[in-house]
């Protein structure tokens, strides 16, 4: 709220009162977006999202069709249902946008990310994190006498947990990959 | 038959295919080869503004009276961030354009060599798409490419950026047809189901009006022609925003005048209360909807609209329709006769009667004035002895524009050229040129202000080299004038920096420039002196000296309702409310 208590609309750039009667209802989608593999893509639709004041959770990217010159973006994203109904069309709209695929809505779909986890430790807490890490599938990939790092993919909430799990047993470092996801089924 | 050339070469050819006849530029180093392309061939003319941001509004005007793409050429660094206000303009008022511009070699990219600018990068959010090409091989289709992004679908700018090795560099011509454009073709007709829905809302409307805006000239001659004939047929009024005047002619018996903070009582008072509201080609602005949660409340809202995140963006449609506005008014139009031109005349003739009564309060009136000029009384002698001529009118930015949107009458589309969406001062004068040069045998005018009209003072030269009679119509109030009437009513009339303690002469600047200056101080001799500057025979800068504390009415305060206008000077103190000050 400003000083003038003014409520601010779902805009950061207006002051409008632009919020529906369901503003409470913030959904979260994953969005895939195939664009023309060429630069300055990507900063496009990055831009959309800084320019329009939507939210970005998670985003990768990567060629994905290398003759056809495709690649695929994938982006979560949350705000309310008009908002999110917004952020489609304005990326269906870019030229350089060659789909747009609401994972969340268009049926079930698999989501996953690759994570890695510096876990710094020794004795009790150095045996428990690699017992856990043998509960969550994740893989050792270096080691030193007083240090793991772990390799895992999962649902984000995985990684979550396994970061959590982690915290006190010595997490020192994690890299992440954002979300990759398919429509499930044929 | 594959041409080698030179990407120079290619820039020129590409424009000759895409019937390119003149093109707005400036010259520097990084856009040399091009210049020397353009000295060798008579196809394409090119107009020497005398600051890129000219060009661009020039390019604007052009593109606006002629329905055909604008085309700017400038150089690198400077040359192209002057360009970048224009580019938002055309972008928000939904104008063709196709910038060109010069970059340092692709080896020099990215070494802060001289000039060297991120022209993508700075454009990238403010164009429908741009390009740095960086083969010259890749160059002819790009050009082509451009063209079909600007003018497919919704309209806007686009960018080029032509580094100066690949303008010398020789590759092989793509010509127009076999360039790749499939890619980019935005939807034209309208969902079929979606327009019987429309014409069934049209049948049983009892308290309807067409809400039009700049859609309906983007889609060209016969998208207008429709709608003239649609509201013939239904009776229904009209209303437009300020992009769309002359759709429907101002002297048609459905019409409303203008709507929004500005509007027309009538036009606003008809959206507060109608039922079915039919926006053709609008996007409900916040100049249009004042207070979303108040806007129209009792009316099912039919959106046609060929932009689909325009639908549902501010108000929510209960009718979308996604399409060309000239496609979804032919089929609408189709079904509707096909159904029996059916429409509730009963309740239409109690709606007129309710409007009669709004119209009859006569919210454009004015008194005129014994000591001076009022505002509102030039622009309608202006409208009084230019009537009927072939006419061309552009606009600054500020209270006189609005005034120009009242009381001047459009009778056709093209004829109206505005920043509307970014509000940009300076832009009269230079689209002004624009539309001179696409007709020149045209009465061209410019109503300004004199603050927005020094912004670009300097294009005078431009006026004066080409022959171009621009008029340009000074409403001198030396005030900043909207700013100041916002001063006034929600400031504490505290008229922070909103007037000029050192305009100059214009009679002699006009005299300067090498043109016709003519100056005017009260209304017995206005009319004329509107006479003598349409009379003469070249560009004349006609200085109106105007009531300096003028407000312009009908207004809407920020964050009011549309039942909620203000008519006149009466108590116009504390009206906007701590919560409307915060918005612009
Ligand atoms: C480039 C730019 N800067 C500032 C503004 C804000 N602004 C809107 S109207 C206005 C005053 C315009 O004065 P003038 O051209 O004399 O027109 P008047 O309102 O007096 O008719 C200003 C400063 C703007 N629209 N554009
Ligand atoms: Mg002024």
């Amino acid at each position: 709220m400003s000083p003038l208590q003014i409520k601010q609309g779902s805009s950061k750039h207006s002051a409008y009162d632009l919020r529906d009667p369901n503003a409470e209802l913030i959904e979260t989608h994953t969005l895939a977006v195939i664009v023309d593999n060429e630069s300055g893509v990507l900063a496009r639709v990055i831009g959309l999202f800084s320019a329009r004041g939507y939210n970005i959770d998670s985003l990768t990217v990567a060629e994905v069709d290398h003759l056809g010159h495709r690649s695929r973006i994938t982006v979560v994203t949350s705000g309310t249902p008009q908002v999110i109904i917004q952020i489609k069309a304005q990326l269906e709209r870019m030229v350089i946008v060659h789909a747009v695929h609401d994972l969340t809505v268009e049926g079930p779909s698999v989501q996953r990310e690759l994570a890695l986890f510096k876990v710094r430790g020794k004795g009790e807490a150095r045996i428990e994190a690699l017992r856990l890490a043998e509960i969550f599938r994740a893989n050792v990939v270096d080691s030193t006498l007083e240090s793991f790092v772990f390799e895992m993919t999962g649902t984000p909430e995985k990684v979550d947990a396994f970061a959590e799990l982690m915290r006190p047993l010595g997490l020192v470092e994690v890299a992440r990959t954002g979300v990759a996801a398919l429509a499930r089924g044929a | 038959m594959t041409r080698q050339m030179t990407g120079a070469k290619m820039v020129v050819q590409a424009l000759r295919e895409q019937g390119v006849e003149v093109v707005f530029g400036y010259p520097g180093g990084a856009v040399l080869p091009i210049y020397d392309e353009i000295f060798q061939q008579n196809d394409i003319r090119h107009i020497l503004v005398r600051h890129e941001q000219g060009a661009i509004h020039a390019a604007e005007g052009y593109a606006r009276a002629t329905g055909k793409p604008g085309v700017v050429l400038v150089t690198s660094g400077p040359g192209a961030t002057n360009v970048v206000t224009g580019i938002v303009d055309a972008l928000m008022d939904s104008i063709p354009i196709v910038v060109l511009s010069g970059q340092v070699p692709t080896f020099m990219i990215g070494s802060d060599a001289f000039q060297e600018g991120d022209t993508v990068g700075i454009t990238r959010p403010c164009t429908k798409m741009n390009w740095l090409v960086k083969e010259t091989d890749k160059l002819a289709e790009t050009i082509h490419q451009a063209f079909h992004v600007a003018t497919a679908g919704r309209p806007g700018p686009v960018l080029v950026d032509i580094p100066k090795d690949v303008q010398f560099a020789t590759g092989t011509y793509v010509e127009k047809p076999k360039a790749r454009t499939d890619h980019y073709a935005p939807r034209v007709k309208g969902d079929i189901e979606a327009i019987t829905r429309m014409v069934e809302m049209i049948e049983t409307a009892e308290r309807p009006v067409f809400y039009t805006g700049g859609g309906v000239i983007n889609s060209g001659p016969a998208a207008s022609q429709l709608l003239r004939e649609f509201v013939e047929a239904t009776g229904f009024p009209v209303t437009s925003t300020l992009m769309g005047l002359g759709a429907y002619p101002a002297s048609g018996k459905s019409w409303l005048g203008m709507l929004g903070m500005h509007g027309t009582y009538q036009a606003n008072w008809v959206m507060h209360d109608c039922d079915v509201m039919l926006n053709i080609g609008a996007r409900f602005d916040d100049r249009i909807t004042g207070r979303i949660n108040a806007f129209s409340p009792g009316s099912k809202k039919v959106h046609v609209d060929i932009d689909p995140s325009s639908i549902n963006k501010v108000i929510r449609a209960d009718v979308p329709i996604i399409g060309d506005v000239g496609h979804v008014l032919e089929d609408a139009l189709k079904i509707w006769k096909a159904r029996g031109r059916k429409v509730n005349r009963e309740a239409l003739a109690r709606w007129w009667k309710q409007i009669d009564e709004w119209r009859a309060v006569d919210c454009l009136a004015y008194k005129p004035s014994a000591t001076s000029i009022r505002p509102q009384h030039a622009v309608a002698r202006l409208e009084a002895l230019t009537k009927g001529m072939d006419r061309y009118i552009t606009t600054e930015v500020g209270q006189h524009q609005m005034w120009a949107a009242q009381y001047l009458g459009f009778e056709d589309p093209n004829r109206w050229m505005t920043s509307g969406g970014l509000g940009t001062m300076g832009y009269g004068l230079p689209a002004s040129i624009g539309v001179q040069i696409a007709h020149p045998q045209a009465l061209v005018i410019n109503v300004a202000g004199e603050a927005s009209w020094l912004m670009n003072m300097q294009e005078m030269g431009t006026a004066i080299q080409y022959r171009a009679p621009v008029k340009q119509f000074i409403l001198n109030n030396e005030r900043l004038g909207m700013v100041r009437q916002w001063q006034e009513l929600l400031h504490g009339e505290r008229y922070s920096h909103s007037w000029s303690e050192a305009l100059p002469d214009f009679v002699k600047l006009a005299e300067a420039f090498g043109c016709k200056g003519i100056r005017c101080d009260n209304e017995a001799d206005l009319d004329d002196a509107i006479r003598e500057m349409i009379a003469y025979d070249g560009p004349v800068i006609f200085d109106c000296l105007v009531e300096k504390h003028e407000n312009c009415f009908p207004m809407i305060p920020s964050g009011n309702a549309h039942n909620q206008m203000l008519l006149g000077e009466a108590e116009t103190q504390g009206v906007i409310g701590a919560s409307g000050a915060v918005l612009v």
